[in-house]
């Protein structure tokens, strides 16, 4: 695949994440943050993410298992979760994290069940779409191209 | 400079040493993220995953509340280096930002240190109990560029 092709696929990737509200404004700063010191910054802090993530809906589904749920400690996971997508930018997940402390706070078993399989959906769609930004990132690099510069 | 679970880096090449900032926080991205803004900005970072090992890296873990040699110097060998100022998350699980706060300022040699904390919810309550015990400032997370920017500013103003 050419140059062209490939930054057509990024710009609408890119385009889609930010149109559907998958990630906001806070993405656009991280990759801002990057420089010729650390020009792979972005995919560092991403799956840096990616690993937090993957523990703290861990311990969800093992909190919400377990015969008597203790409230508190889910609320703790969730606004872990909320901190950290809120610091990358993933802006669905971290509206869910929102309203599953709400659900931890009430103790509303129902509702915090709900939240946790809404947050690994929109965990698993972040996850794929920035994968395939930031591979698309590399293949344009790879190919001599340039990435757009961040607005 | 790595002290146990610490770890250093960032500056740049000046006579006049860079901000040395000591930022404390359990969530892992979050430390890359503030870690990055301050090297962004020409400071010295240390991170530290909790509250323990902050008080540590500034030598009032333990008993070593009292030495003569930080009376003397800048750089108490016992010490390590000077820290320009701690940034540390509100929320963190053992010790909270707050309970660092407080014993940063009850110390004798690190009281005339800032402290910032930092959190993402915006709490009044909450605030003031920090302001109230001498922090800084209370910084809304995530963090921007230009709230670094402005700190760095502020701990500049204070060494000269």
């Amino acid at each position: 695949m050419d140059v062209v092709q490939l930054l057509r696929q990024y710009i609408d990737c890119k385009t889609t994440l930010f149109r559907e509200g998958i990630l906001d404004d806070q993405f656009t700063q991280l990759q801002k943050l990057a420089d010729d010191s650390s020009p792979s910054f972005v995919v560092e802090v991403v799956s840096l993410f990616f690993d937090d993530s993957e523990k703290l809906l861990k311990n969800l589904t093992q909190a919400l298992e377990q015969p008597v749920v203790d409230f508190k400690q889910v609320a703790d996971h969730a606004h872990q979760f909320k901190g950290s997508s809120s610091s990358i930018g993933a802006q669905r997940v971290k509206n869910v994290c929102i309203a599953f402390r709400t659900y931890c706070i009430e103790e509303n078993l129902d509702g915090c069940l709900k939240c946790l399989q809404q947050v690994k959906h929109e965990y698993a769609l972040v996850k794929n779409k920035l994968e395939n930004l930031l591979r698309l990132e590399q293949q344009i690099v790879a190919a001599g191209g340039s990435i757009p510069p961040v607005e | 400079m790595n002290v146990g679970a610490a770890c250093s880096s960032g500056g740049t090449n000046g006579i006049e040493q860079d901000p040395h900032v000591l930022a404390v926080d359990d969530n892992v991205v979050d430390r890359k993220l503030v870690e990055k803004l301050f090297k962004n900005s020409s400071c010295r970072v240390t991170t530290a995953e909790n509250g323990m090992r902050a008080l540590e890296y500034l030598g009032l873990g333990g008993d070593r509340q009292s030495c003569s040699s930080c009376q003397a110097s800048d750089i108490c060998p016992s010490h390590g280096l000077k820290v320009n100022l701690v940034l540390t998350d509100y929320c963190m699980p053992g010790m909270t930002g707050y309970e660092l706060l407080k014993k940063i300022k009850e110390s004798s040699h690190m009281k005339e240190v800032p402290v910032v904390i930092m959190s993402s919810e915006n709490i009044s309550a909450r605030i003031n109990k920090c302001l109230e015990e001498g922090a800084q400032m209370f910084i809304q997370k995530p963090l921007k560029l230009s709230d670094v920017k402005k700190l760095r500013c502020q701990v500049m103003q204070r060494r000269s």
